[in-house]
C-alpha cells in the first residue's frame, strides 16, 4: 500500500515530533511512508473564516498531490474533516474536481482511523509510564464520528493510566480565528476545559489534534496549579518507555 | 426581495454584547446549571427511541419539500382556513404584521389582550406596538410572564427567562407583581402559585388571545400549538376573539406529516417524551370557544431566506431550542448577546439571513463549529455548514482580507510555503530560550491576552525528512 503523509501546517511548523512519531510507527508496522513535497496546507482556516476563493488553490493542490496514493494519512482530525466533510462541497459545480475529490477523500484517514480500520492493529507495543486524560476534538468526534478509536490505541499503551475528562466532549473554544475574534467566550471556554483537565491531577492531556492542544496547552501555561503538558497520541503510540 | 425587521437585528455586534455578558458570574452559573439538566434529559428520552435518526431524516424531508412547495401550500392552508371560518391576514415585515394585529384588536373594543408563548409576536415587537395604541398584553407562558414583569427580554427560545434562578424570579415577584404576598418564597410551588393566582384574573377578564403557532397543517387550515403549562390553551378557548400570528415556514401538508414532529418537538425542546397540552383548533366552532378567528400569515424575511440554496435550511427549523442547550458559546454568554429573539445557533444563522448580510455582521462568526448544535437538530440543520457560507457571503475587514490573501498566494505555492516555514522557524529562534511567548502585539494579543504561544522547534518536519 501506497501510504502517503499529509503533515499540516501547523504540525510542519509547530510539532514536527507529531509527524516523526506518525512516521516510525507506520514503518515499526513496515509500511513504506512518502512525504510528497508539494503538499502545502489543507486550507481549512480560509475557507472556515470565509475566503473560499483563497481556500480553492490549496484544495487543488492538496488533491493534485495526494491523488496518486492508496491512502492519506494525517493526524490531525481537523484538517481530515476538511478534505473529506468540506472538499466535496467546495468542489461543487466543477467536474473535474469533484471527480479527484470523490477519488481522494474517502481515502484520506485520521490517523487512527488508518490504524484500527485500514491496517486492523490496535496495540503497537507502547510504553508510556504516565497518567494522562483524552480530549476528543471537535471535528474528529462529530465529523470523522472517529469514537473511541484514539482511546482504543491507547487503552493498549503499557503504564499508561488513562483518567476521564468531565465534559469531555466540550468544545475548546479555540475554533481557528474565534480564539480571536471571539477572544472572550473563547477563553471562558478554556478556562472550564483547563480546570476539567486540572481536576484530573494528569500528567498529560491527550488529543488528536494539536491545534486545539496549542489552545488547551497555551491556556494550562498560564495557570499557577496546572501542571499537565500537551501531547499528540501519536507520540504516546511512538514512545517505547525512554525518557519522554 | 424584503428583509425582515423587527426584533431580530442586533443592535450591537456579537464580540461587545458578549464581553458584557461575561463578566456575570451569576448568568454564567445560571445558565449552565439550566442548559445542562435540559441537554442531560433530551439525551435519555432520544435514546429511548430506536429510530430517532430516521425521525430526523423525516422531519428534514418533510420540511423540505414544504419549502419547495410553500407558496402552494400557503394558499391551501389560506383556503380551508377562511372555509373553517377564520380570517386569514398576510403581513410582509414586522410593521405590517403588527399593524394587522393591532387593527383587530382595536376593532374589538379590547383594551387588554392575554398572549401564548410566541416567538412570532416577540420577533415582531407586538406588545411595544399594542402598548402605544394603549393596549396592555399579559404573557401568560410563566417564563414570559417573569421576562415582562422584570421589563427585561427573552434570553432562549424555549426558557425566555433561563437567565435568572429562582431566588431572582422570587425577588421579580414581590416587587413587580401586585397584590403578591410579602413572605413569597423562592420554593417553585409558591413561585407557581402567586403566577396562577396573578394570571387567573387577566384570563377571566380578557376578550382577545393572542398566540402564534408551532404547526399549520395545510389542507384543513387547522392550527397546533404545543405547550408545557395549559396556560396557552386558557388563552386559546376563554376569549371570544383570537388572533394568531404564524411564520410562513409552520406549515405541514396534512395531519400525517404532524406524526413525525410530535416525537421530534417534546423530547428536543424539553426532553419530555410528549408535552402535557397539544392544542389544534381550525377556524369557528359555532358556541365553542372564541368565535372570531384571525391568522396572520408573516414572511419578515422568510422569503429571502427561501432564496438561499445553503441557508434556506434554516427555516426547517421547529424552535425546540435544542441547539442553545448544547452551545458552549450560548451557554457563556446567554442569549441578550446575539441581540434577537432568535438567539444560540439556529439565531446565528437565522437572523442574518432574515435581516440580510448588512445586519447581524458579527452572528456567523459567534461559533467555533463544533458541530454540536448539528448533531442536536431534530431536523437536521447543518447549522456549521451555513454560517460558514454565510462567511463566504457577507462582508469581511479589509486589513483580514488582505492578510489572508497573502497566506493564501504563500500556501498555493510549494517552494513559498517551504520558505516561509523556514522564516518563521528562524524568526523565532532568539526567543526559544523562552520557551514559550506571554504577549504579543495586537492583533495577536487577543491571543495572549489569555494564552501562551509555544515557539516553532529548531527544525520543522519538511526540513526533517530531507535531511533524513
Amino acid at each position: 500500500m501506497r501510504i502517503a503523509l499529509f503533515i499540516t501546517c501547523v504540525n510542519d511548523l509547530m510539532y514536527p515530533d507529531t509527524g516523526k512519531a506518525v512516521v516510525s510507527i507506520l514503518e515499526r508496522l513496515g509500511h513504506a511512508v512518502d512525504f510528497p513535497a508539494a503538499q502545502t496546507c489543507c486550507g481549512q482556516m480560509h475557507a472556515n473564516s470565509g475566503y473560499r476563493a483563497e481556500a480553492m488553490p490549496m484544495v487543488r493542490g492538496f488533491v493534485d498531490t495526494f491523488r496518486r496514493y492508496d491512502a492519506v494519512v494525517a493526524p490531525s482530525g481537523s484538517c481530515v474533516a476538511m478534505v473529506r466533510d468540506s472538499y466535496p462541497r467546495l468542489a461543487l459545480g466543477d467536474p473535474a474536481l469533484e471527480a479527484a475529490v470523490a477519488e481522494v477523500a474517502p481515502r484520506t484517514y485520521e490517523f487512527a482511523e488508518l490504524l484500527v480500520d485500514v491496517l486492523g492493529v490496535t496495540d503497537l507495543g507502547a510504553v508510556f509510564p504516565h497518567t494522562a486524560t483524552y480530549h476528543p476534538t471537535c471535528h474528529g468526534l462529530r465529523m470523522l464520528r472517529l469514537g473511541d478509536k484514539p482511546l482504543t490505541l491507547l487503552r493498549a499503551v503499557r503504564g499508561l493510566e488513562l483518567r476521564e475528562l468531565a465534559g469531555a466532549e466540550e468544545c475548546c473554544g479555540f475554533g481557528g480565528t474565534f480564539a480571536l475574534k471571539n477572544a472572550g467566550v473563547s477563553a471562558a471556554m478554556l478556562a472550564d476545559k483547563c480546570g476539567a483537565v486540572d481536576s484530573t491531577g494528569a500528567e498529560y492531556v491527550v488529543a488528536a489534534d494539536n491545534s486545539c492542544l496549542t489552545h488547551i496547552g497555551g491556556g494550562l501555561s498560564r495557570r499557577a496549579a496546572s501542571t499537565a503538558k500537551p501531547i499528540h497520541y501519536a507520540e504516546i503510540l511512538a514512545s517505547t518507555g525512554s525518557a519522554q | 426581495m424584503s428583509h425582515g425587521t423587527g426584533n431580530i437585528v442586533a443592535l450591537r455586534p456579537f464580540p461587545d454584547a458578549a464581553r458584557l455578558e461575561l463578566d456575570d458570574a451569576q448568568l454564567r452559573a445560571n445558565l449552565r446549571r439550566a442548559t445542562h439538566t435540559i441537554r442531560d434529559k433530551r439525551l435519555r428520552v432520544v435514546g429511548e427511541v430506536d429510530d430517532w435518526e430516521d425521525l430526523r431524516r423525516s422531519g428534514a424531508a418533510i420540511k423540505d419539500d414544504v419549502l419547495a412547495r410553500l407558496p402552494e401550500l400557503l394558499e391551501q392552508f389560506e383556503e380551508s382556513a377562511t372555509r373553517a371560518g377564520a380570517v386569514v391576514h398576510w403581513a410582509r415585515d414586522a410593521a405590517e404584521a403588527c399593524d394587522v394585529v393591532t387593527r383587530l384588536v382595536r376593532e374589538t373594543a379590547a383594551r387588554e389582550v392575554v398572549k401564548v408563548k410566541s416567538m412570532a409576536t416577540q420577533e415582531i415587537g407586538l406588545n411595544e406596538a399594542l402598548a402605544a395604541v394603549g393596549i396592555e398584553a399579559t404573557e401568560t407562558d410563566l417564563a414570559e410572564l417573569i421576562v415582562q414583569l422584570a421589563e427585561d427580554t427573552p434570553s432562549h427560545i424555549l426558557v425566555p427567562a433561563i437567565h435568572y434562578n429562582r431566588s431572582q424570579i422570587r425577588d421579580i415577584f414581590r416587587s413587580r407583581m401586585p397584590g403578591v404576598a410579602a413572605g413569597l418564597t423562592d420554593d417553585p410551588p409558591a413561585l407557581a402559585e402567586a403566577a396562577r393566582t396573578h394570571l387567573r384574573a387577566k384570563f377571566l377578564s380578557a376578550t382577545v388571545g393572542v398566540s402564534g403557532a408551532n404547526f399549520a397543517i395545510a389542507d384543513t387550515g387547522t392550527l397546533v400549538v404545543v405547550e408545557s403549562e395549559g396556560n396557552g390553551r386558557m388563552c386559546l378557548t376563554l376569549p371570544q376573539t383570537l388572533i394568531s400570528v404564524v411564520g410562513i415556514e409552520k406549515i405541514l401538508p396534512t395531519f400525517a406529516e404532524l406524526e413525525v414532529f410530535l416525537q421530534l418537538l417534546p423530547r428536543s425542546s424539553t426532553g419530555e417524551r410528549m408535552n402535557p397540552y397539544t392544542s389544534m383548533w381550525t377556524g369557528v366552532t359555532p358556541g365553542d370557544g372564541p368565535q372570531t378567528t384571525h391568522v396572520v400569515l408573516i414572511d419578515n424575511g422568510r422569503t429571502a431566506t427561501l432564496e438561499d440554496e445553503v441557508g434556506r435550511q434554516a427555516l426547517r427549523c421547529i424552535r425546540c431550542s435544542a441547539c442553545l442547550n448544547v452551545c458552549p458559546v450560548y451557554e457563556r454568554v446567554g442569549g441578550h448577546a446575539y441581540g434577537s429573539v432568535y438567539p444560540g445557533p439556529i439565531g446565528a444563522i437565522l437572523s442574518p439571513q432574515m435581516t440580510g448580510a448588512g445586519a447581524n455582521k458579527t452572528l456567523p462568526y459567534a461559533s467555533t463549529l463544533c458541530g454540536a448544535c448539528f448533531d442536536a437538530c431534530p431536523v437536521r440543520i447543518d447549522i456549521p455548514q451555513v454560517l460558514v457560507h454565510l462567511r463566504q457571503k457577507g462582508p469581511k475587514p479589509a486589513a483580514e482580507r488582505a492578510a489572508f490573501r497573502s497566506l493564501s498566494w504563500i500556501m498555493r505555492d510549494r517552494r513559498r510555503y517551504a520558505a516561509a516555514l523556514r522564516a518563521a522557524r528562524r524568526g523565532s529562534a532568539p526567543l526559544r530560550g523562552f520557551g514559550r511567548l506571554r504577549r504579543l502585539p495586537w492583533p495577536a494579543s487577543a491571543w495572549t491576552d489569555s494564552r501562551d504561544v509555544p515557539l516553532p522547534p529548531k527544525q520543522t518536519f519538511r526540513e526533517w525528512w530531507t535531511k533524513r
